[in-house]
């Protein structure tokens, strides 16, 4: 492993890019208000993972109160306590920034067909 | 002048680490030592004390005096050779192996490095001229405009700034903050940006100048 490999390896979580774009997840962020700390879900779309190694990051879009909001986090982030994946969407591209041009019916995504592992959640 | 003990080393490229509240610190990583003491200059024999050190070995072409340099240090050829001069030499020898724990984490180093090549530049971007309006009927741009009085002195005065070749100089960076050490690998990581190219060799030593923080702690006391 080169040097930046090396020195990267110590911020990883392991846990985490069991996900893909297309997939609507559940991001339990930490939240710091003054002296408490409480976790609040981001549930949305993901429409854009990039990067490698530390530099990771990913792009939540969801509709809230009429409004698009996207929310982007760097994968590895110690403030994401865990990311959940609610479904598995079916998509042929990487990036879906397309979604943002979309609303209602014509934005929502084909659920993948795969085969469900019987240990699984 | 810088009088304090450091290592050679060689940048390696930057990544990010996260603080402890989940801020993104940007880090360079620097491949640090070890370096061999080739020869410790005293102030009696050579008028000054530094250490001369070494750092990654050297197997072909390696100059006939220079080879005998290393013989004498009973030491493998080494590729690069620096000096660096310090207040007092006592205690080191040579043949000693100075390493990346040197530093630990939370420590201020000064890091020197040649900085990357930026050609020919223009006046704005080397010396950070404000330049002129881009519109509005304005005719000047990023022109260097007067460079001096007319015929008294009738000359352009020694050092003027003009356009023309920027980077490539040695560079210092002060009171750069050590984030983490990897002993095992001799690397070092520490926060934001270093001098140079990846790749570019950079010195890296304990900080000779207080911080602004640290003046005024000084001054309090």
């Amino acid at each position: 492993m080169d040097a930046i490999g090396v020195v990267e390896a110590s911020q990883l979580k392991k846990d985490r890019g069991a996900f893909a774009p297309g997939d609507t997840v559940k991001v339990h962020v930490k939240v710091v208000e003054g002296e408490k700390e409480r976790v609040q879900a981001f549930e949305g779309v993901v429409i854009r993972k990039r990067g490698e190694g530390a530099r990771a990051s990913f792009t939540v879009r969801r509709i809230s109160y009429g409004v698009g909001v996207e929310r982007t986090f760097p994968l590895h982030s110690p403030m994401i306590e865990r990311v959940q994946v609610v479904r598995r969407g079916e998509v042929r591209r990487s990036k879906l920034y397309y979604l943002r041009q979309l609303s209602g019916k014509a934005a929502r995504l084909k659920e993948k067909r795969a085969v469900i592992p019987t240990s699984g959640e | 002048m810088a009088m304090k003990e450091g290592l050679i080393g060689r940048k390696m490229g930057m990544t990010q680490f996260f603080g402890e509240d989940g801020k993104q610190i940007p880090v360079t990583v620097i491949q640090a030592g070890p370096c061999s003491v080739v020869e410790v200059r005293e102030k009696g024999r050579h008028g000054y004390n530094a250490l001369q050190l070494g750092f990654e070995p050297k197997k072909k072409n390696v100059p006939k005096p220079r080879a005998g340099h290393f013989k004498k240090a009973n030491l493998p050829p080494m590729a690069v050779l620096r000096e660096l001069r310090l207040e007092k030499v006592d205690g080191y020898e040579v043949g000693q192996t100075l390493k990346v724990d040197l530093f630990a984490p939370g420590e201020l180093v000064d890091v020197s490095g040649v900085s990357k090549g930026k050609g020919f530049q223009g006046g704005v971007r080397r010396h950070g001229w404000h330049g002129g309006g881009a519109s509005h009927g304005s005719m000047f741009h990023r022109a260097p405009g007067s460079i001096g009085a007319s015929s008294d002195p009738s000359r352009v005065w020694p050092g003027h700034h003009l356009p023309g070749r920027m980077g490539g100089e040695r560079r210092t960076v002060l009171n750069v903050q050590v984030v983490r050490v990897f002993p095992d690998q001799n690397l070092l990581v520490v926060r934001g940006a270093v001098p140079g190219p990846i790749g570019g060799l950079v010195v890296v030593r304990k900080s000779v100048k207080l911080t602004k923080a640290q003046q005024r702690a000084r001054k309090a006391q």
